[in-house]
């Protein structure tokens, strides 16, 4: 199963420091340290980007872009003159830190080369910065607004934009009952709507672009004259919409194909339906009012985009001085919740993924009754099914409970009262793996997952990294990449466990690949049993401080092992003296958003019948997408 | 005329013996209403977070269709029920909008979770509408973050009984029955931020207020604000003693068309009251009736 051999390309190891150096060699002149109190990496002078970039992936061997993503550094209490910059991490795809190098540009003319010619995957990032902070990148195949529509006003991420609803720069903002009188933000707007439109707007010339220019953009449109030969039969070019509302685009995301009988011919996704403006909101929030924020982003492992953000945040606070890392307690229940998380993510994206085969819910039926089972212990101790908010900076909220018991009246349920060690051993040691053994007997072997999977969807290993692709999409592709061996954190490095990868790159091999992680998950959680046993009463948390936690000043890139792919967190902290406790920057690197980039990629060639069960093998939620 | 209660049960379809001889009575609303509430059948559609949520509804455990709810349609053309479960944006509400003017006739809006009932946590945000019912209107709020499925399964009920208590000859009940097709609500358009159609006098005024005088704090119309309890206690007694508007009511106007010609606004508006409150004396008759 495991196949680990690295191709013949030469490996380029060494630290990042070596790296770093050799750099600043090649390029004196253009690359110099970022020494900005608490930040890394260099910066590099925007007109040898791309030739740096390229020198980058090339000779240093940092072949995968994470994260690409913009900041605005506007007025006072920031560290430097007001500029937009593109901050950039990259990693070697053979494990280690990241080399994170970042490109300034003015706010008023903001441009910078586009480096989406050397790594693919820098495409859809590149082009949320331009949705969201106007930066225009020269050398981009399709730059056009993502998120948004065509035609919005402005660009939201930028400091000096503001919302309709604008109250106040940072939470906590002041009463909203102030001398008795409730008021809602409704109300202080006059058309009693989130809407907020350009002094200068000309109704008599208005018109939704928003369809057209992007038809055009893709450049696609019909023309009926055009008829494709095949071997005498003639058929139509056709343009074909899916979404965003289709019963099986997994959410509100939304495909345009062009087809040629039934074979797709190009594939543009569409998305931005469920863009909720996490990043805007989350910089108006404190460093703490964000962990809720971040159950809502892949809001199926909502555990493991709190151990995200909060391993990012922890790597902030660890700068300054009062600061306490998590109890190795806290460690254990992380993991124990992050390691379930993954089995219920990888249910539900195998038993979504056999309804687009076709097999219409019934596998799902069984897949979710294990989900239930697990979200009956995350209530029991997080509070909430779904959205836990259960980790904070320095540890958890609270202890696992001794026992579990009906916390509401659960109709069609017997009255609940276990013993939560035992419920979990039980769960762990033979529920879940016979669920599991279920699922392999059943549909490994099946004709008809094997007919429509294999070969289906095909991505190589080049352009898998390429295209930045990350979790089950990547290590489908033979590519042995995985957060929590190659750049470990947490407890993984005394867990035993292997890495899942699978050579084949089709849709199948990602079913496979999920199938070997959530036995491979198993298998942490059942080393996790006796941790939890042992460290039975010792504190979650050592940091009571950690409410209204003065966060230091400087910038951290704090990533895990979702069970979408790699989620990353990168968040700035401004000095000055009321942002402290709120982020300058925060910003999601979506495992979901980035893992759609070589959608088009893989369905080109393809039938239409295939491109659903494509997406649902990506396994994409769409809050997470669209954030 | 004498009933001959034998001649009852010579019908084409046979009728089983311990139902024959047998008369039953009830209203036409009932069996219509028994029929519709139990066959609501949700649009297929999710929008985020919550949509989880109603998707484990569907599941065994709680299982939906204990209500005649499992039918979920993909196609706006055969579903009942709208239940908007997530957050709806700006970029969303055109495609809700559109999809909710292709159901047909009776059809309801169930607003799942906090945001589809007001923005929810990301109220704030610049590409958020606070609430469908902005856009549409709604019969049922959930509220939660998101509702677990009990919560769902409670506004699913809520929903059959508000079906329940609406008859067929009170208009303002069923608007669909007796007045014609109803008008589709309106697509929002997506300029330099969304535009509702309704409120483009609005809008062309605020431009023209910012363009003219720029000192001069324009009035505004707040139409679109939803009404909030009271603020002022005083203000609330004062309403609350304010006497009722006594409206003579031309009673021998029939159920027709509002806007037919030949009625003035007040006296539509009139009518309408009138028979508002007659729908509620019957529902309170009934409901006491029914203990
Ligand atoms: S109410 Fe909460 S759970 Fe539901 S869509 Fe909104 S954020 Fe998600």
């Amino acid at each position: 199963m495991v196949d680990m051999t690295i191709p013949e390309e030469q490996v380029v190891t060494g630290t990042i420091e070596d790296a770093i150096d050799k750099l600043k060699q090649r390029f004196p002149k253009d690359v110099s340290d970022d020494d900005r109190q608490g930040y890394s990496g260099v910066i590099i002078s925007s007109d040898k980007l791309q030739e740096a970039a390229r020198y980058i992936k090339d000779e240093l061997g940092f072949d995968y872009l994470s994260n690409a993503t913009a900041v605005d550094y506007l007025g006072e209490g920031v560290h430097s003159e007001d500029h937009l910059e593109m901050v950039y991490h990259a990693f070697r795809t053979t494990g280690g830190s990241a080399l994170v190098f970042k490109a300034q540009t003015d706010r008023t003319n903001a441009t910078l080369p586009s480096v989406t010619p050397v790594w693919r995957g820098a495409d859809f990032q590149e082009r949320e910065a331009y949705d969201l902070m106007g930066i225009k990148f020269e050398g981009h195949p399709n730059l056009q607004r993502i998120l948004l529509w065509e035609g919005f006003n402005g660009y939201p991420l930028r400091k000096d934009w503001k919302e309709a609803y604008y109250e106040e720069d940072h939470k906590p903002f002041g009463s909203r009952w102030p001398a008795g009188h409730v008021h809602r933000a409704e109300e202080k707007s006059v058309f009693g709507k989130n809407v907020n439109y350009p002094a200068d707007i000309d109704l008599s010339r208005l018109n939704d672009v928003s369809e057209s220019t992007m038809y055009k953009a893709f450049g696609m449109g019909v023309d009926t004259e055009h008829v494709v030969d095949h071997n005498g039969v003639q058929t139509d070019q056709l343009i074909v919409n899916m979404g965003p509302h289709h019963p099986s685009t997994h959410g509100v995301f939304r495909m345009i194909m062009e087809i040629d009988g039934e074979t797709v011919t190009k594939l543009e996704p569409v998305m931005g339906y469920l863009h909720r403006n996490h990043e805007k909101i989350g910089e108006r929030n404190t460093f703490l009012h964000n962990i809720p924020f971040t159950d809502r982003l892949d809001y199926i492992s909502s555990m493991g985009n709190n151990h995200g953000y909060v391993m990012a945040v922890e790597q902030l606070l660890a700068l300054g001085a009062k600061y306490n890392p998590p109890t190795y307690r806290a460690e254990v229940i992380r993991v124990l919740m992050v390691e379930l998380t993954r089995i219920v993510n990888h249910l539900w994206a195998i038993g979504f993924w056999l309804n687009d085969l076709g097999a219409f819910f019934t596998p799902v039926l069984y897949f979710v009754q294990e989900r239930e089972r697990i979200l009956d212990f995350f209530e029991a101790t997080a509070g909430s099914r779904m959205m836990c908010n259960y980790m904070r900076f320095g540890g958890v909220f609270a202890d696992i409970p001794e026992r579990i018991h009906s916390v509401s009246n659960l109709i069609n349920d017997r009255v609940r009262d276990f013993d939560t060690m035992k419920f979990l051993t039980e769960m762990i040691n033979e529920r879940i793996p016979r669920s599991i053994d279920e699922v392999d007997e059943y549909l490994t072997q099946n004709d008809i997952v094997q007919a429509r999977g294999m070969g289906v969807g095909y991505l190589s290993r080049e352009n898998a990294i390429d295209y930045s692709a990350a979790g089950p999409v990547l290590r489908g592709s033979g590519v042995a990449y995985d957060v929590r061996k190659s750049d470990p954190y947490s407890i993984y490095p005394e867990l035993d466990f292997d890495m899942v990868v699978e050579t084949e790159g089709d849709m199948y091999a990602r079913y496979l690949v999920r199938l070997g992680e959530m036995r491979e998950s198993l298998r942490i959680l059942k080393q996790l049993l006796p941790r939890l046993e042992y460290t039975h009463g010792e504190s979650v948390t050592e940091n009571n401080s950690a409410y209204s936690s003065k966060v230091p000043i400087g910038e951290a890139y704090g990533r895990v092992e979702n069970g979408k792919g790699e989620l990353g967190f990168y968040v700035v902290s401004a000095g000055d003296k009321r942002a402290a406790a709120n982020p300058w920057r925060y910003h999601v690197r979506a495992p979901s958003f980035i893992n759609l980039t070589p959608l088009g990629l893989m369905s080109t060639g393809g039938k239409v019948a295939d491109v659903v069960a494509i997406l649902g093998s990506i396994d994409i939620v769409l809050g997470e997408t669209d954030r | 005329m004498e009933l001959n209660l034998q001649e009852l049960n010579k019908t084409e379809y046979p009728i089983p013996v311990e139902l024959q001889s047998n008369v039953a009575i009830t209203s036409l609303s009932s069996v219509y209403n028994w029929g519709r509430r139990n066959s609501m059948w949700p649009m297929l559609f999710g929008l985020a977070c919550c949509a989880i949520e109603m998707i484990a509804t569907a599941t065994s455990r709680f299982d939906f269709s204990r209500f005649g709810m499992e039918v979920m349609r993909a196609t706006p053309r055969q579903s009942d029920l709208m239940i908007v479960s997530g957050t709806v944006t700006k970029k969303m509400v055109v495609p809700i909008v559109r999809l909710y003017n292709q159901m047909p006739e009776p059809k309801y809006v169930l607003a799942m979770g906090a945001c589809a009932s007001g923005g929810g946590p990301f109220k704030e945000g610049y590409n958020v509408v606070s609430g469908i019912d902005k856009y549409l209107p709604v019969d049922v709020y959930v509220p939660g973050c998101p509702p677990t499925p009990q919560a769902l399964l409670y506004g699913l009920i809520a929903l059959q009984k508000k079906i329940d208590g609406q008859s067929l000859s009170v208009a303002d009940d069923v608007p669909w029955y007796g007045v014609g097709p109803s008008e589709p609500a309106p697509v929002p358009i997506l300029g330099p931020d969304i535009i509702d159609p309704r409120q483009m006098d609005m809008i062309r005024r605020q431009a023209e207020a910012a363009a003219n005088v720029k000192t001069e704090e324009p009035v505004y119309h707040l139409n679109a604000v939803r009404e909030l309890p009271a603020l002022d206690a005083e203000q609330a007694v004062a309403v609350a003693a304010r006497p009722k508007a006594s409206t003579a009511v031309d009673e021998s106007i029939e159920m027709k068309s509002f806007s037919q010609a030949g009625m003035s606004a007040d006296a539509i508006e009139a009518l309408r009251v009138k028979r508002r409150e007659n729908a509620l004396q019957r529902k309170a008759a009934r409901l006491a009736k029914e203990g």
